[in-house]
């Protein structure tokens, strides 16, 4: 299966784990990306706030050059937000004649056309459940997780609000809880799956950010996640970076890693977890990928334990239950 | 555009938005249900709900609604859209009412103020090169705004450029000229539809 690659800045470097752990898995079920050449930025949630045509001509540019270079009428995005920027102008262009016309105006500047519909953009979850199947990643299963405790969270951009087409419920969505058990691990229940991680409030105000981010920790925890499985780098850097911030703020002592989906399939694949950018995470993630025999090079990880501040008192532990 | 903002009479604050943003966003069906707040992960911490700034939109409250801190508290996740009984583009709503406190100047009264100037500066860098450019703008922003805080923060930069996830340089794209003249375009072109 052959489809456009359009990785997005964060895949460039601060989710440069997720970058190489697609690449990782997608050889082995037959997904054969060409990524878009010289792709620019999506705008994020931030151009469309400032300046609209102009918002929709950047994301306009990248349709352009997938739908000229083409590599496939498919493109793949593994990051929410361009998932989301790239279907909802796609869209947008299809339902309003008169703003595809005004974006191809501004496109032809560059000497560059978009025909809306063109050119189908996917989220590279979609693309492993649907098109490879559940069947096929379960016969590429070498090493299976037996016994770490998954908590998938989907965040919000995938699910909602659903321009590039529904694959998944808004609400109570289950693809990612179903491919985790395909790999042997063990998923719990986790309320909070599609609820916001707060996308760029840790740079607007970080009281209402951390709480946002706590929220969706203390769900896993108290479900007992040994690791939160994400589809997103924007969920990856707030649940992972701020964690810490989050146990400082709140004084709690959360230490719960945020791994990609696609480093757990590798590992379930047998792949290494240095070559699956495993170690690059700031919550260690060793503790919890021990349970399924994985060990990472000490000088690829991260932080040590002890998040909350020495000052804070110590906190009341509930008893572990029983499993 | 929605039929009531094209009818004779003077357009109300009402037809404004809703000529303002893409599609129609159905402002006009709200019935005043409060789903949006209920459902929305940051609605605590908002001046007022959407819904209450729906209403205050349609009593054309404009000066309310612009400096409110609702749209910047508004984290984009679809929540409220795909939840509303009527169908309404809430999120959507949401971002033309941030373009509108950007261009009227209102988002300087705000209280979320750091918000837009955040945006600014995501794009100055987006517009420079073709890519964000994380360090920069991190740095950038939190001295700007919260010098003391851009201190503190440096650990968390530290930790990111030892673990490879932060350049310290920008990446630009090939086709730079390109992508500024398409936008220099766009801007010239105005609001769409």
């Amino acid at each position: 299966m052959k489809y456009g690659y359009y990785p997005g800045c964060s895949l460039e470097r601060n989710a440069g784990a997720y970058h190489q752990s697609t690449l990782a898995v997608a050889a082995p079920l037959g997904i054969d990306m060409v990524e878009v050449d010289d792709w620019n930025c999506c705008g994020a949630t931030e151009y469309f706030s400032i300046n609209l045509l102009p918002a929709y001509a950047l994301v306009g540019r990248n349709l352009a050059l997938a739908q000229a270079q083409g590599a496939s009428d498919q493109l793949v995005a593994p990051c929410s937000a361009c998932f989301l920027n790239l279907t909802k102008t796609d869209r947008y262009m299809a339902d309003s004649p008169e703003l595809a016309a005004q974006v191809n105006t501004a496109l032809a500047a560059g000497g560059l056309h978009y025909t809306p519909g063109s050119v189908r953009v996917r989220h590279l979850l979609d693309v492993i459940v649907n098109d490879v199947g559940y069947d096929v990643v379960a016969a590429r299963v070498a090493r299976p997780l037996a016994g770490l405790r998954v908590a998938p969270y989907y965040g919000c951009l995938i699910v909602r609000p659903g321009y590039g087409g529904v694959f998944d419920d808004p609400e109570h969505p289950t693809t990612l809880d179903r491919l985790m058990r395909v790999l042997g691990a063990e998923v719990v229940d986790f309320p909070l799956k599609a609820q916001c991680c707060g996308g760029h409030m840790t740079q607007i105000t970080q009281e209402v950010a951390l709480e946002m981010i706590r929220r969706l920790l203390k769900n896993a925890a108290d479900y007992d996640a040994d690791v939160i499985v994400t589809v997103c780098p924007m969920c990856q850097l707030n649940l992972d970076v701020y964690q810490t911030n989050v146990n400082q703020f709140f004084k709690t002592d959360y230490m719960i890693p945020v791994l990609y989906f696609t480093q757990l399939m590798g590992l379930a694949f047998g792949a290494s977890p240095v070559d699956l950018g495993i170690g690059k995470e700031f919550v260690d993630a060793r503790p919890a990928l021990s349970k399924i025999g994985v060990s990472v090079p000490a000088a690829e990880s991260a932080r040590k334990p002890g998040g909350a501040s020495k000052e804070a008192l110590p906190m009341p532990r509930m008893e572990e239950k029983p499993r | 555009m929605a039929a009531s903002a094209t009818t004779a009479r003077a357009p109300t604050f009402l037809d404004e938005v809703i000529a303002r943003t893409p599609g129609d966003p159905h402002l006009e069906r709200c019935i005043q249900c409060g789903t949006c707040g209920g459902s929305c992960p940051s609605g605590a911490d908002m001046e007022h709900t959407p819904r209450g700034l729906f209403a205050l939109i349609t009593a054309g409250m404009k000066d309310q609604v612009l400096r409110s801190n609702t749209p910047w508290y508004c984290v984009s996740c679809y929540y409220c859209t795909v939840r509303c009984p009527q169908k309404i583009h809430i999120t959507d709503v949401m971002y033309t009412l941030k373009r509108m406190a950007i261009d009227e100047g209102y988002y300087t009264e705000s209280t979320a103020r750091e918000a837009p100037e955040f945006s600014k500066t995501f794009i100055d860098f987006v517009e420079s090169n073709g890519r964000s450019f994380e360090l920069g703008l991190a740095t950038v922003h939190h001295l700007r705004h919260r010098p003391l805080n851009a201190v503190s923060m440096a650990p968390m930069a530290i930790g990111m450029l030892r673990r490879g996830r932060m350049d310290l340089t920008p990446t630009r794209i090939k086709g730079i000229k390109q992508l500024q003249a398409i936008l220099q375009r766009a801007k010239e072109l105005g609001g769409a539809a």
